[in-house]
């Protein structure tokens, strides 16, 4: 028998497909199309080929933000995973902690992020800010604003801060599924404290984990607005990560190709990594 | 393997349990013998996980003692009272092979490397699932999965019991029968004490060579599955066992004659204690649908319904008034004006919902 085709429902998409057009293919093709020209205002653009991507390959500038980015994700996942691991299991799992518990975990994740910025931005000055004033109250020698080593402290701090709370409520909804008669089998079975996290805990929220390791990568390989409010990226260019660096090419030199010709790399990272994190979750579903 | 003595045990969930009906397990005094294999059988909520969880000291009781073999274990952990428990539904470790499963409790116990090779081999060979060693736990079927917490209890040799929560419940129809056949099995085979939990009456009178019948917190029958059939101690009893379950009217009493309305039942001899205060609205007599003879003399009925079940028929009718069932065989028909007689030997008479015993 002969398939019949209805291509109206093809007008029923067409919305969305204006929408996404306008919002995201439209402003793409225009980053598109500044990454190879050049101008110099009055929409006057000249033809650049290649040029912007080759200077930003083998611009030292790039590689160090990418470097300095790289470094602060692995060292945020490195402290959140463990860390966020430890509070969600000692976390109560039934009674009136519990509500409190998850208010006070997701508090900070509400917190919009520049605010989150200015929060710390102001904790950490050592004039006015509690936690600068008593740091050098006791001694330490702490300044953000001038050094590198303390600007990065700050930094990291503050997104354990915030972060953190999300791999919690992960491994939280990982392991208040685990039915109670694993641990009863496991308290029969002699298991220790460490047999019982490593044979059961861990195993049930593996998934739950590598979602919480994906989502915090990439969120802190885009992060542009905390470090940006706090240090601004210094000081000199110790805290200026990628995003922050398109932002001081595009908009504090107002270098179009080049910013285009970076926004363009930056993007095509986010969406391997986006593919990688695909590729992986759904290769773990299948091996369920 | 273990004798044990369940001493006037009672136990609340809640802090502070002042009357009896805040306690979950009301008072339970009871000894497991040795090698025995017995079965709690009880509704949903009559106590009879709770007794276990006792048991297996997942709780420790309100009040009351637990001995193994003489010796006090009421406030030792799981772990020092050396129990095997299986749940309702499958507990595995899914990332570890069928093999480290098995071996897992015994390296908990830092079991030689050597004995835990020879232990775990053994047990694969009792649970059938030699082949299987190498496999990782997770793609296993529910009953492969129930097996291994079962040999993952097995593999200890000195365990005191094996107890069982409702283990097949998620079992499909099929390889219930074939484990619960491999249980009895083992069971015979190595004596080991076990309790199984069930809600379930095939399951329970099957599997065990003493049923205890839990009703509300309470044991109130224990006996061998004939027992329980002829002669519940409680109406509960009756109604629970058998299919359908036993009839229970109210009758009152005078001498050897039970009186239903206008119909008077011979009796096969004087009950006991009632005989003051016959007539009392708690007197009552059970009778199972097994024994009541469906024919052309006897006391008048009216049939409502005949179901045929299979390899017998259930006659619903009504007596006085009351529903009665009797089951009559598959061939069998009913009559024109069907009448009922009542077998004097399945008659019992329950006073406050306890049979009392007859006297000749």
């Amino acid at each position: 028998m002969e398939k019949t085709w209805n291509n109206k429902a093809w007008f029923l998409v067409l919305p969305v497909l204006v929408l996404v057009a306008s919002s995201a293919v439209i402003p793409l093709m225009t980053v598109v199309n500044y990454s190879v020209q050049d101008t110099f205002g009055n929409n006057v653009f000249f033809w650049a080929g290649t040029e912007w991507f080759e200077e930003l390959l083998s611009s030292d500038r790039f590689w160090e933000a990418m470097v300095r980015n790289l470094i602060f994700s692995f060292i945020i996942l490195i402290i959140e995973v463990p860390l966020g691991i430890f509070i969600a299991l000692n976390m109560p799992k039934k009674g009136w902690g519990v509500p409190v518990c998850l208010v006070l975990m997701a508090l900070p994740l509400l917190i919009p992020w520049n605010v989150v910025g200015t929060i710390w931005q102001v904790f950490g000055r050592n004039d006015i800010g509690l936690l600068g004033y008593y740091v050098n109250a006791l001694g330490i020698d702490y300044n953000y604003v001038q050094d590198p080593i303390d600007a990065w402290v700050t930094v990291i701090i503050m997104d354990v801060w915030h972060w953190t709370s999300l791999v919690v409520l992960l491994c939280y909804a990982g392991l208040v599924s685990i039915p109670d008669a694993f641990y009863q089998a496991a308290k029969i079975d002699g298991a220790s404290r460490w047999a019982v996290f490593r044979y059961i805990q861990l195993p049930k929220m593996q998934r739950v984990l590598l979602i919480a390791v994906l989502l915090r990568f990439m969120d802190s390989f885009m992060i542009y607005t905390e470090p940006f409010v706090v240090t601004g990226g210094g000081p000199g260019n110790s805290t200026t990560f990628l995003s922050i660096d398109l932002v001081k090419t595009a908009l504090g030199q107002f270098d179009l190709g080049p910013a285009a010709a970076m926004s363009l790399v930056y993007f095509l990272i986010i969406l391997l990594l986006s593919w990688v994190f695909y590729t992986v979750m759904t290769n773990y579903d299948a091996e369920r | 393997m273990a004798r044990i003595d369940v001493n006037h045990i009672r136990h609340s969930y809640l802090p502070n349990p002042q009357k009896d009906s805040d306690f979950a397990l009301k008072e339970v005094h009871h000894t497991f013998e040795d090698g025995g294999a017995y079965a709690l059988l009880g509704p949903s909520g009559c106590g009879k996980t709770t007794l276990l969880n006792i048991i297996s000291g997942l709780l420790h009781p309100s009040h009351g003692q637990l001995l193994f073999n003489g010796k006090d274990v009421t406030r030792l952990s799981t772990q020092e009272r050396n129990i095997a428990q299986v749940f309702q539904f499958p507990v595995i470790y899914d990332t570890m092979t069928v093999y480290d499963n098995l071996a897992f409790p015994l390296r908990n116990r830092g079991v030689p490397e050597a004995d835990v090779d020879r232990k775990v081999r053994e047990t694969l060979e009792m649970i059938d699932l030699a082949s299987w060693a190498n496999r990782k736990a997770r793609g296993l079927t529910a009953d492969q999965k129930q097996k291994i917490s079962l040999g993952r209890g097995l593999v200890r040799s000195d365990v005191n019991a094996i107890l069982f929560d409702e283990p097949l419940t998620v079992i499909d129809p099929h390889m219930k029968w074939v484990l619960r056949s491999q249980l009895k099995q083992l069971h015979r085979r190595f004596g080991y004490t076990m309790v199984y939990v069930t809600h379930d009456q095939t399951e329970a009178l099957t599997f065990a060579d003493r049923v205890v019948v839990m009703y509300d917190g309470e044991i109130v029958q224990i006996g061998t599955p004939a027992e329980l059939f002829e002669r519940p101690r409680h109406t509960f009893v009756g109604y629970f066992i058998g299919s359908p379950g036993m009839n229970v009217m109210p009758v009152a009493i005078d001498g050897r004659t039970a009186t239903i309305g206008s119909q008077r039942i011979e009796l096969p001899g004087v009950p006991k204690t009632v005989g003051a205060n016959a007539g009392a609205g708690s007197i009552e007599l059970g009778i199972r649908p097994e024994y009541v003879r469906l024919g052309r003399d006897g006391m008048a009925v009216k049939v409502s319904k005949v179901e045929d079940v299979g390899r017998h028929k259930v006659v619903r009718a009504s007596l006085e008034g009351r529903e009665i069932a009797a089951v009559i065989g598959e061939d069998d028909t009913v009559p024109a004006d069907p009448k009922v007689r009542f077998d004097p030997a399945g008659i019992n008479i329950y006073a406050d919902s306890w049979r009392v015993e007859m006297g000749a």
